[in-house]
């Protein structure tokens, strides 16, 4: 019981947006989805909406293709955000709310329940082209959620929003996940995946490079960081082998290193090397294996 | 189809509600109005009191007279008046605008009357045709006594030969009927291009908007873009029914008022009053037909652009190709018999107007009225099923279109390459 994909492949012409992708997202989760510009996330998302065919290859959610039939079961926030600019934001939400199969009566209940919660009470009768764009996403979240979705696709989320709103929003979403709902979202924002999501993929030119477990992806990643505060200066341990990567910081270095034994080696080195306020053993962190896999920087 | 009617109604309610709707509804309002009480709004300019004063120098000393008498039999309000001055003083007199114009009677070596007119404008005038007629009148009357003709043979010369024009066709429209039907067929080819002008920009610009604020993607999830789009084309066709209703209404409830009054021989002149049931039929059919046809290519267009700006740049074809209809149309008034009319008819883009105006203005055989309806029916299906498919591609694409090559771009996105 959880959403399918199998092999799927979206060509544009001669262009593959999205190559033989298979992935599994199970139910009542954060699924995240990383990629660069242009990954094929947002073509993905399309065809799990069924907005785009597939050119091959099957998506199934409990076992079912997603239809219009479906809909007031899915939530959707694209990532160009939109709303009619001249509506006011209660007759937005509430016929938005209408075609995902809500009464006008339960919507406009519903929709106070969130506003209220975001602090945005009153703006109820104001026009959207007056809210801030911060504000905006907050309406066009709610749009998302208040149908209460099974099945919930965030496109970019946390974009162009301030940290309180991030804050405000990532609450919300982890709120919405507790209460059920199975939800996938994709970002640039390693550090928000790396909070959220215990499983996720990496896009990379509709590639899965990386796929699964965050703590198993991190695990089987291999290469650790290793952060070394010391008096004298550390630079030898740029030849020294094992070491993947050095970067000076204030105070000492931030090394990434081949496996956990390197920093071992390290750490007998530097016995009688002047006095050392910090050895620290850490994790990779995502934005390590992103680099890593895709090759460049998104933050 | 629950979601057909949330979307037909969002889009008729929000339109009906908005500013624009209701201020041209009024304005149109207003024009009805203006028609219905255009004798008024005509006295109202031209005002009973301006007697028009023509100055006259008699060199004959024996025109005026009759000529005056002649006149003012015919129009009250033209005054002539015998001048005593010199034909200089009075030249200038008109320049001044004392007077509306100066003429000067002479007779011929035959004791015929000669005369020269002058008025400040060179175009031609009522007042000239008014003396011109009436002198000739005068000129006549002295010719035919000179020659010796008594009253009553020139009375029966000018006596109307009776001349009557019977059909062999019996089904044919009489002369006065053709002219009645003339009158209620130009107005409702004014109305049908109009309509489909206005509503189909209106449509184009909705799908527009909506792509453009980006909230279409979200109505796409939650709808398919083909309910979308027939419930965005048929809550505008409510709309502008609504809106036709309205001046029907009004239109007809002033009219009904004015009908005795002389305003009413306006609209008898259009025939409106006196026109059988069934064109109001093939109206309504046509212009609903001809409705769906031109929306069906309006929402397509709509969706191919990104920004509203370029909506108008998109649906040009579509309203230089209603244009053509109409002028055709409008040719077809005058000669709805001919070939190139006829064959028009049955051409689906142009039929809704121009088969209109066939089975206004003639007695069309049955067969060809099933046929033109068929042919435009099939065209507004393919074309939906055409549409439906560009629609759904063409509200996911973005970036600049502009051009025709959108069309086969919209395509490819909702094929299924195997």
């Amino acid at each position: 019981m959880s959403l399918l994909l199998k092999n799927v492949t979206k060509k544009f012409d001669d262009h593959i947006a999205v190559n033989n992708l298979t992935l599994e997202m199970p139910e009542r989760e954060l699924f995240g989805f990383l990629g660069g510009n242009g990954a094929g996330k947002t073509t993905t998302f399309r065809m799990i909406l069924g907005l785009l065919d597939q050119t091959d290859g099957q998506i199934e959610w409990n076992g079912e293709k997603i239809d219009y039939h479906k809909s007031h079961l899915i939530g959707y926030l694209p990532e160009e955000r939109g709303l009619y600019p001249k509506l006011k934001v209660k007759e937005q939400l509430v016929y938005l709310g209408k075609l995902r199969g809500m009464t006008g009566q339960s919507a406009l209940i519903e929709l106070k329940k969130w506003l209220d919660r975001f602090q945005v009470s009153h703006y109820l009768d104001k026009k959207v082209e007056e809210l801030s764009k911060g504000n905006q996403q907050k309406i066009q979240f709610i749009s998302s959620v208040m149908h209460k979705p099974k099945l919930l696709i965030l496109d970019e989320p946390f974009s162009g929003l301030d940290p309180i709103n991030v804050e405000m929003l990532k609450e919300a979403v982890i709120d919405v996940k507790n209460s059920g709902t199975s939800i996938v979202f994709s970002s640039h924002q390693m550090d928000h995946v790396e909070e959220l999501c215990e499983n996720l993929c990496i896009l990379k030119e509709g590639n899965a490079v990386v796929k699964g477990n965050l703590s198993e992806i991190k695990r089987s990643f291999g290469k650790k960081n290793l952060i070394i505060h010391a008096q004298e200066s550390l630079d030898f341990l740029q030849q020294m082998e094992g070491v993947v990567k050095f970067k000076q910081v204030i105070g000492g270095c931030e090394l990434q290193i081949m496996s956990e034994e390197v920093s071992q080696i390290i750490f007998n080195e530097l016995q009688g090397k002047g006095f050392i306020r910090k050895f620290e053993l850490e994790e990779p962190t995502l934005n390590d294996i992103f680099i890593e896999k895709v090759g460049e920087h998104y933050e | 189809m629950n979601k057909f009617w949330i979307v037909l109604g969002h889009t008729y309610f929000s339109r009906l509600k908005s500013k624009a709707f209701i201020i041209s509804t009024l304005v149109v309002f207003l024009f009805i109005f203006g028609i219905a009480n255009i004798q008024s709004i005509i006295q109202l300019f031209t005002g009973d009191d301006e007697l028009e004063q023509v100055i006259v120098i008699d060199e004959s000393g024996e025109l005026f007279a009759p000529l005056e008498t002649s006149i003012s039999q015919l129009d009250e309000e033209v005054e002539l008046i015998a001048y005593e001055e010199s034909e200089e003083v009075g030249k200038s007199a008109v320049q001044n605008e004392e007077y509306d114009g100066l003429l000067i009677l002479e007779l011929d070596e035959n004791n015929l009357p000669i005369a020269t007119y002058y008025e400040n404008n060179a175009a031609e005038s009522s007042l000239q045709y008014t003396i011109e007629q009436q002198l000739q009148q005068v000129k006549i009357a002295i010719a035919t006594e000179q020659a010796g003709v008594d009253e009553a043979t020139l009375a029966s010369i000018y006596e109307e030969m009776p001349f009557e024009k019977i059909a062999l066709d019996e089904a044919t429209k009489t002369d006065e009927e053709l002219n009645q039907a003339r009158g209620i067929v130009y107005i409702m080819l004014f109305v049908l291009y109009m309509a489909v002008i206005i509503y189909g920009q209106m449509i184009a610009m909705d799908v527009a908007t909506e792509k453009s604020s980006r909230v279409m993607e979200i109505l796409i999830s939650s709808a398919s873009p083909v309910t979308h789009m027939f419930a965005k084309i048929i809550g505008i066709a409510l709309l502008g029914l609504t809106q036709m209703v309205l001046f029907f209404i009004v239109g007809a409830s002033l009219i009904s008022t004015k009908m005795d009054t002389t305003s009413g021989e306006i609209f008898e002149f259009f025939g409106f009053t006196s026109t059988s049931i069934s064109i109001y039929f093939y109206a309504l059919l046509f212009f609903i037909l001809g409705y769906f046809l031109y929306a069906t290519i309006a929402a397509m267009l709509g969706s191919l652009v990104s920004r509203v700006e370029d909506v108008q740049q998109l649906i040009m074809p579509m309203v230089f190709l209603i244009m053509i209809a109409f002028f055709i149309a409008m040719f077809g008034l005058t000669v709805p018999d001919a070939k190139f009319i006829t064959i028009t008819s049955f051409i689906p883009f142009f039929s809704p107007m121009i088969m209109f105006l066939r089975v206004g203005m003639l007695e069309v055989p049955i067969w060809e009225v099933i046929v033109s309806v068929g042919l435009l029916v099939g065209t507004i299906i393919l074309l939906a099923i055409l549409g439906a498919r560009i629609y759904r591609g063409g509200v996911l694409m973005y970036g600049p279109s502009r051009s025709l090559k959108d069309f086969k771009k919209a395509l490819m996105l909702t094929k299924k390459e195997k």
